[in-house]
């Protein structure tokens, strides 16, 4: 396998009595396109906010991008990217502001930001909406941009957190190809989503029920294995088992 | 009536499950009450006053060595002419200037009679009451020592002026200001934001698309928020009652009357502010800004509309609390009954009849857009 | 007569036209679907046919009856459950449902068979708070306060939209059985895995109704030669596929690429153009369409 660039062994997060990341092990290499998936409550945010250095986990060992989970959260949080569907982008700063914003946050000089802002707004086409205010912008193209937004910095890995909910599947197509793409260069994209055809995008992925990961492989290995014609019927195989309610 | 009962049901719900916004309704009004009642200062000590003494003889200098020497008085400044008078005032040098006439030592021997002239800074009315209270003291016993000594029967006249709020109102005129307060912070800004409420959590789409009559909503609302402020203004009536010594002069019954037409009124407005803002934010930096800053600049509550600009006492005609302050005043503190209140109790009569009409014009049995 | 009629009915916020003569009508007791993106019009739609706006031009009622004219009387005969959460958070599931039903001038008890399949999965929470119930309790929550009074017409505005997979498998079922039960279902989704459920759909963008159809009969427009392809490197087959001069369209799905290809298509050929092109573990095999496929192809011919 390419070079590690998440890696876990036995991260555990405890909160009082109760588990919600339970002894997970993966490594995910550079420029893998990697699916994390669950049910909700199966510990999925818990363990993505440890890889993005929100949270210390309880036990277990963990590097991201090379820096230890527990000591170098700060490095961590500066080689990475974020992008979720609740919050990406300011909605009353403008298209060039906003980018001007996260760039700043991220340590670029001006003319790195100015130069990369030209650079996305030609590859997206968004020439003509640099002064355009986010809210104005039609969700897709929203969703597009806080992606190119979210490796603006050119971060080793992303963490999309249900990106594409809502979307339809013009839009959905457009927003994987920038996915591939970022991929591609060689960004890690670490994806979290509730649905399956979105799924079967990713590389390999990765199932958690009841905080422990029970399946992880290619897409096509899991169908086999699980005996599925599709994701679909793997994940409902998968989620039934869980004992841990919801709620 | 089932309907509008469980409505209102739940609008408590909402109220008492919010226990940090309804411990501040709660206490709030208690806060305000005790807070202005001690802001309200009867000790006098160490105040700084100034001397115009045109005469310059011995006997003002007397006097003006007596009113140094008490304890209540500093003197800031001896005046050149009676034309800085009112700048001193406005810049808060001194609260109170003491006027000697000419030729006072002269005119007090040959005639028997001098004048003084003390004018107080008013504006807070209980304060300078008090200040004139004790330069007159300090005036009327020279006079008597000086008749003793000579065994002439010396007048000194005293001419007492209460600048910025001539009629002097009373220093507890705060809590009809509280009360006014109040009742436009619960029923305007807390219906408006409930009812924008039910925009923001996506409920008044399924409500309007439900067979409830809209009206419901509107008075479901209110009444909660009705009854906390009939509740706060007990609460205001019997702390400054009991704790204020500021009794009910007045008749109680036009007290009542006149509260519930400005509550309407109030309710009336949040209603329509509901109706023009779509976020809880806006419905609260709405009726922050565009009620309560009026109430509390405007409506005589802190600043008498008597010393006023022309143009602000002409706006403040158009605030709603500015006739209920007034109208409780009198009431209550002046001890009118309601025939005596009859301008305000119309002008807030017409203001609520056309305020509740145009809120109700105004709420949409659809959605806005 | 049809459970919900539209004729000709458009509506604009300003110059942005939101419907444009859409006209359909849904019979009785089916499972309607509107697909389309987000912006499509879906819920302008919604809320012209629960009589929460009114169209600028155009007809439409409800269990037939006028959505301008009748509208006290269409509000109670219809259930809605808006795009956005809908419920109060503050109360707790039981006081939800409760209140809900007394707003339509019913109770709990009364139409509770209908709900009770839905509601016995949350009764369990019952005391708990709605704010504090994960998104597959919340959509049942509000699922059930939209039939507590036993409406003929159900309107159900993206309802699945943020939840998780095992959740909507359930919401469908629930649906089913709600359309066994001579309940008429209007859903609009922007999921193609969900049109499938359901009876017919129709697909809207920007305003305008762009095909009406059972799902199987949309499939079966589709007249294309359609073939998967994947290879070690995703997105370089994704711009090598493109520039390929027999592939007509191409697409990401999933876990391969589709494509439709012109008449003089050959495999071995295409094989050997990617493998110069560095392409390794090169799969290719032709494909059944799906409802995806469909709108995929129609979006792009009536590109606007």
């Amino acid at each position: 396998m390419r070079e590690a660039v998440i890696y876990t062994e036995k991260l555990t997060k405890r909160f009082g009595d109760f588990t919600a990341v339970d002894h997970i092990s993966f490594e995910v290499g550079a420029g893998e396109i990697f699916g994390f998936l669950g049910a909700n409550g199966a510990g999925k945010t818990t363990a993505m906010r440890i890889l993005c250095g929100l949270s210390r986990p309880t036990s277990g060992k963990g590097t991201v991008a090379g820096f230890d989970i527990y000591r170098q959260s700060e490095e961590i949080k500066k080689h990475i990217g974020y992008m979720s569907q609740k919050f990406s982008l300011y909605e009353d700063l403008k298209v060039w502001e906003n980018m001007r914003l996260f760039g700043g946050i991220y340590g670029m000089s001006s003319r790195q930001i100015g130069e990369k802002t030209e650079t996305i707004l030609k590859e997206l086409g968004f020439a003509d909406e640099r002064n355009t205010m986010v809210r104005k912008l039609p969700l897709g193209w929203k969703q597009k941009l806080a992606f190119s937004v979210s490796i603006f910095h050119e971060p080793k890995i992303v963490f999309l957190d249900e990106p594409t909910g809502g979307v339809d599947p013009v839009t959905r197509r457009q927003f994987w190809e920038l996915i591939y793409q970022a991929a591609n260069r060689g960004i890690t994209v670490f994806v979290t989503t509730h649905y399956m055809d979105e799924a079967e995008y990713c590389g390999r992925i990765s199932i958690m029920v009841d905080g422990r990961i029970e399946a992880l492989d290619s897409p096509a290995a899991l169908r086999q294995q699980f005996r599925a014609a599709n994701m679909e019927d793997v994940f409902q195989q998968l989620a039934r088992k869980a004992v841990r309610k919801v709620d | 009536m089932k309907q509008f009962a469980a409505f209102i049901q739940k609008e408590f719900f909402h109220i008492f499950r919010d226990v940090r916004t309804m411990m501040i309704l709660l206490v709030m009004p208690v806060v305000q009450i005790i807070l202005f009642g001690f802001a309200i200062t009867t000790e006098v000590n160490n105040v700084r006053i100034a001397i115009f003494d045109p005469s310059k003889d011995a006997a003002t200098r007397q006097l003006t060595e007596r009113l140094e020497a008490s304890r209540y008085f500093t003197i800031v400044r001896i005046l050149d002419s009676p034309d800085t008078i009112d700048e001193i005032f406005r810049r808060g040098e001194a609260q109170l200037v003491v006027v000697f006439g000419d030729r006072f030592q002269e005119k007090l021997q040959h005639t028997g009679e001098a004048s003084v002239q003390l004018l107080a800074d008013a504006t807070d009315p209980n304060q300078s009451t008090t200040l004139t209270g004790y330069a007159s003291s300090i005036i009327g016993s020279y006079q008597q020592e000086l008749t003793e000594r000579q065994g002439i029967p010396y007048r000194i006249l005293l001419e007492t002026r209460m600048l910025y709020n001539p009629q002097i109102k009373s220093a507890y005129s705060f809590v009809p200001g509280v009360m006014g307060l109040i009742v436009m912070l619960i029923c305007a800004m807390m219906t408006s934001i409930a009812i924008v409420r039910e925009k923001e959590t996506g409920t008044m789409e399924v409500l309007l698309a439900s067979p409830m009559p809209p009206i419901y909503l509107i008075l479901a609302k209110a009444v909660p928020y009705l009854v906390i402020s009939i509740f706060n203004m007990g609460t205001i009536l019997l702390l400054s009652v009991f704790v204020l010594h500021v009794p009910i002069a007045g008749s109680f019954f036009g007290l009542a009357v006149i509260s519930i037409l400005f509550i309407l009124v109030a309710l009336a407005l949040g209603l329509m502010i509901s109706s023009a803002v779509e976020t809880q934010v806006a419905a609260m930096l709405v009726s922050g800004a565009g009620l309560m800053t009026p109430v509390m600049m405007l409506s005589g509550m802190i600043f008498p509309i008597e010393s006023m600009p022309p143009l602000l006492q002409w706006f403040s005609a158009l605030i709603p609390a500015r006739w209920y302050i007034a109208a409780v005043r009198k009431i209550m503190i002046q001890g009118l009954d309601l025939r005596a209140v009859w301008l305000e109790l119309s002008v807030l009569t017409a203001m609520a009849a056309a305020l509740v009409t145009i809120s109700l014009k105004m709420f949409k049995i659809r959605l806005n857009n | 007569m049809p459970a919900v009629q539209l004729r000709n009915i458009s509506k604009s916020y300003g110059n942005l036209r939101a419907l444009d003569s859409i006209s359909f009508d849904v019979r009785r007791g089916e499972i309607f679907g509107l697909i389309g993106p987000d912006g499509a019009g879906k819920t302008t739609l919604f809320r012209i046919l629960t009589t929460l706006l009114l169209a600028d031009n155009g007809e439409a009622a409800v269990d037939g009856l006028d959505v301008v004219k009748d509208y006290r009387a269409i509000r109670n005969r219809i259930g809605y459950m808006p795009g956005k959460f809908s419920l109060y958070p503050d109360l707790t599931v039981e006081e939800n449902l409760k209140f809900f039903a007394t707003v339509f001038h019913t109770t709990v008890e009364a139409n509770y068979d209908l709900v009770r399949e839905i509601y016995q999965q949350i009764e369990p929470f019952r005391k708990r708070r709605a704010g504090k119930l994960s998104g597959g309790m919340k959509q049942k929550l509000a699922l059930s306060c939209a039939l507590i009074h036993k409406p003929s017409i159900l309107f159900l505005d993206e309802p699945t939209t943020g939840v998780d997979p095992v959740s909507r498998k359930e919401f469908w079922g629930i649906l089913r059985h709600l359309k066994e039960q001579g309940i008429t279902i209007l859903v609009s989704t922007p999921y193609m895995d969900e049109a499938t459920r359901c009876d017919r759909i129709a697909l809207i963008r920007e305003g305008k109704l762009l095909q009406i159809d059972t799902p199987r009969r949309m499939t079966e427009q589709f007249t294309e030669s359609l073939w998967g392809v994947r290879s070690n490197r995703m997105y370089p087959l994704l711009t090598d596929l493109r520039a390929y001069p027999e592939v007509k369209t191409c697409f990401t799905f999933g876990e391969f690429h589709h494509i439709t290809v012109k008449a003089d298509f050959a495999e071995e050929k295409l094989e050997r153009y990617l493998q110069e092109r560095g392409h390794r573990e090169i799969m290719l095999r032709t494909l059944v369409p799906t409802i995806e496929d469909y709108y995929m192809q129609i979006a792009q011919t009536d590109t606007l």
